[in-house]
């Protein structure tokens, strides 16, 4: 799940100087949990910008913004609306908003910040578990992640900064480390937290990432 | 191979602990901002007072004069630098290649730190680096040494440190604190200089555990100067794995008026002497943060003079 928070309004207005014609969009998946961009908050973003004197041109929630072909076809379906709009207002992600760049020349604003890519404790609760770097190393730790759960993403154990079990950052914030060492104990697999572990590969996953998987029964064989 | 400097006004820091001496170290806070007079006033009243100085690496994360920069200083005073080498400012290219500086400019000794985090200091919203950290960076330096960086590249002419590390005794848990201390050993560590001690029971505790693990790496305990009832308070509050005991708390509460730093400098001169009476490690550093002046007057008071030890 990526998890994201709303700009606040006087950002998005701000934003939208001089584009008085909106085209909305929502996402029915990642911002519809996280609130930020599902039917509610889009209803409730149109009455505000129509508030202000914008012309909503219309809206539009469905799954998965970030699906670029899926983007385009919304686009046709909607296409007066969109036609009409001097720009776009995208409520989730920064990739459902660049999905949308792809489908139209015109102007394109993100209403929210993309944070990370998180685990949902319950409603409105999300805590961030893996980073995505590339080349995952949940096996030796024990299924926590050094690289997200500790603050500084070291491997080879805590620094000197735990304090009774808590992050030097923030005492709301378990010690990533102290999780670790507290799960391979009761594993019995300390002898993974003893290994050194040498410099990581942080290229693993080149930016900006790119995976194309080949299609079984097309070319090669 | 032609070094920049090779005279040394004073023995390396191997030297001393090899020699068998009790090793006193001091500390040099580099200012914020290029006005390094007391700096340099504070180098030259403890270059032959203590046998090295540390000069920490943009400390607790706030932006200072470079400790690379005050380590030629030192050696240009006449002293002998302990460099601190964090990996939170720079990765492993930019760490590699001013420990090719810092190696033929005369720097004979490495202390390897992960550093703290961005956000405790003065550059809050600054990309914190952690490419590698401390163990890492210990094999980094033991790789150079052998003549190759971290890329697996030749170089032409290595470097040689006396590698130190640190290791927080009041960490709480301790037990991932003392295999991290192991892997530092493993990784290349010769001493160590511990974070603040008050302590000395739990140190006397910690220096047990230590020693089961391995008896000759060197030890020295990391000792801070307690000023006022104001910097205990903070110290508590905020610092992280330092704790500072009761018994200390109220000898400073019980100082008379303006006696405050007079009874913290006795309580490190004591410290020090029961260090070296009952040969707890193998030496101490004082961080006297911001007054240095006292530490000659600290020395005296343990009747420490390392010309004569
Ligand atoms: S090691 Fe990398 S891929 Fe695996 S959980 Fe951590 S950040 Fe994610
Ligand atoms: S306190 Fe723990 S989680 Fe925080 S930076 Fe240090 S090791 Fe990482």
């Amino acid at each position: 799940m990526i998890i994201t928070t709303s700009k606040p309004f006087e950002e998005v207005l701000k934003e939208l100087e001089g584009q008085d014609k909106v085209f909305i969009v929502g996402c029915g998946s990642c911002a519809t949990t996280c609130e930020t961009g599902g039917e509610p908050q889009v209803a409730e973003m149109k009455a505000k910008l129509e508030a202000e004197g914008k012309t909503v041109t219309g809206t539009v929630v469905y799954e998965e913004v970030c699906h670029e072909l899926n983007t385009k076809r919304k686009f046709r379906e909607n296409k007066e609306a969109v036609e009409a709009a001097d720009g776009f207002l995208v409520m989730c992600c920064g990739a459902g908003c660049q999905s949308v760049r792809e489908a139209t020349e015109k102007e394109v604003h993100p209403a929210c910040d993309t944070v990370f890519l998180g685990n949902i404790l319950r409603q409105g609760q999300f805590v961030e578990k893996c980073s995505l770097c590339g080349d995952c190393v949940l096996e030796d730790f024990g299924a926590i992640c050094p690289v997200t759960r500790c603050h500084k993403g070291i491997l080879n154990g805590p620094c000197g900064g735990t304090d009774e079990g808590k992050c030097e950052t923030d005492k709301e914030k378990d010690c990533g480390w102290t999780l670790i060492y507290n799960q391979l104990e009761k594993l019995g697999k300390l002898d993974r937290f003893k290994r050194i572990y040498g410099l990581k590969n942080w290229q693993a996953s080149m930016k900006p990432g790119r995976v194309i998987f080949e299609r079984k029964g097309e070319g090669g064989e | 191979m032609t070094l920049l400097f090779d005279k040394h006004a004073k023995p390396s820091i191997q030297e001393v602990m090899e020699s068998g001496k009790f090793l006193i170290t001091g500390e040099i806070g580099p200012p914020k901002g290029t006005d390094i007079d007391e700096m340099i006033h504070h180098i030259d009243l403890l270059k032959d007072k203590v046998h090295a100085m540390n000069i920490t690496d943009n400390q607790s994360s706030v932006m200072r004069y470079p400790s690379l920069g005050t380590a030629l200083i030192i050696l240009e005073r006449g002293g002998e630098p302990n460099l601190q080498v964090t990996c939170r400012d720079r990765n492993r290219l930019a760490i590699e290649a001013d420990l090719l500086f810092a190696y033929t400019r005369g720097v004979r000794s490495v202390l390897c730190l992960t550093g703290d985090s961005v956000p405790v200091g003065d550059h809050k919203e600054a990309k914190g680096v952690f490419d590698c950290e401390s163990v890492q960076l210990l094999q980094i330096i033991r790789n150079m040494e052998e003549g190759r960086d971290s890329g697996g590249n030749e170089l032409q002419g290595g470097v040689k440190f006396y590698k130190g590390a640190i290791v927080t005794p009041e960490a709480d848990p301790i037990e991932p604190q003392m295999l991290k201390f192991e892997k530092k050993i493993e990784a290349g560590a010769q001493w160590f200089q511990t974070q603040a001690v008050y302590d000395m029971d739990n140190f006397k505790r910690f220096m047990e555990r230590a020693r089961k693990i391995n008896d000759k790496v060197k030890i020295c305990a990391g000792l801070v100067l307690l000023t006022s009832m104001g910097a205990i308070r903070y110290m508590n509050a905020n610092v992280p794995g330092v704790f500072v005991p009761d018994n200390l708390v109220k000898e400073m509460a019980d100082a008379p008026k303006g006696e405050a730093l007079n009874t913290g400098i006795r309580i490190m001169a004591r410290q020090i002497r029961q260090c070296i009476d009952e040969k707890l490690c193998d030496g101490v550093h004082i961080m006297a943060i911001g007054k240095e002046d006292v530490v000659p007057k600290i020395l005296e008071e343990a009747g420490v003079d390392i010309t004569k030890m």
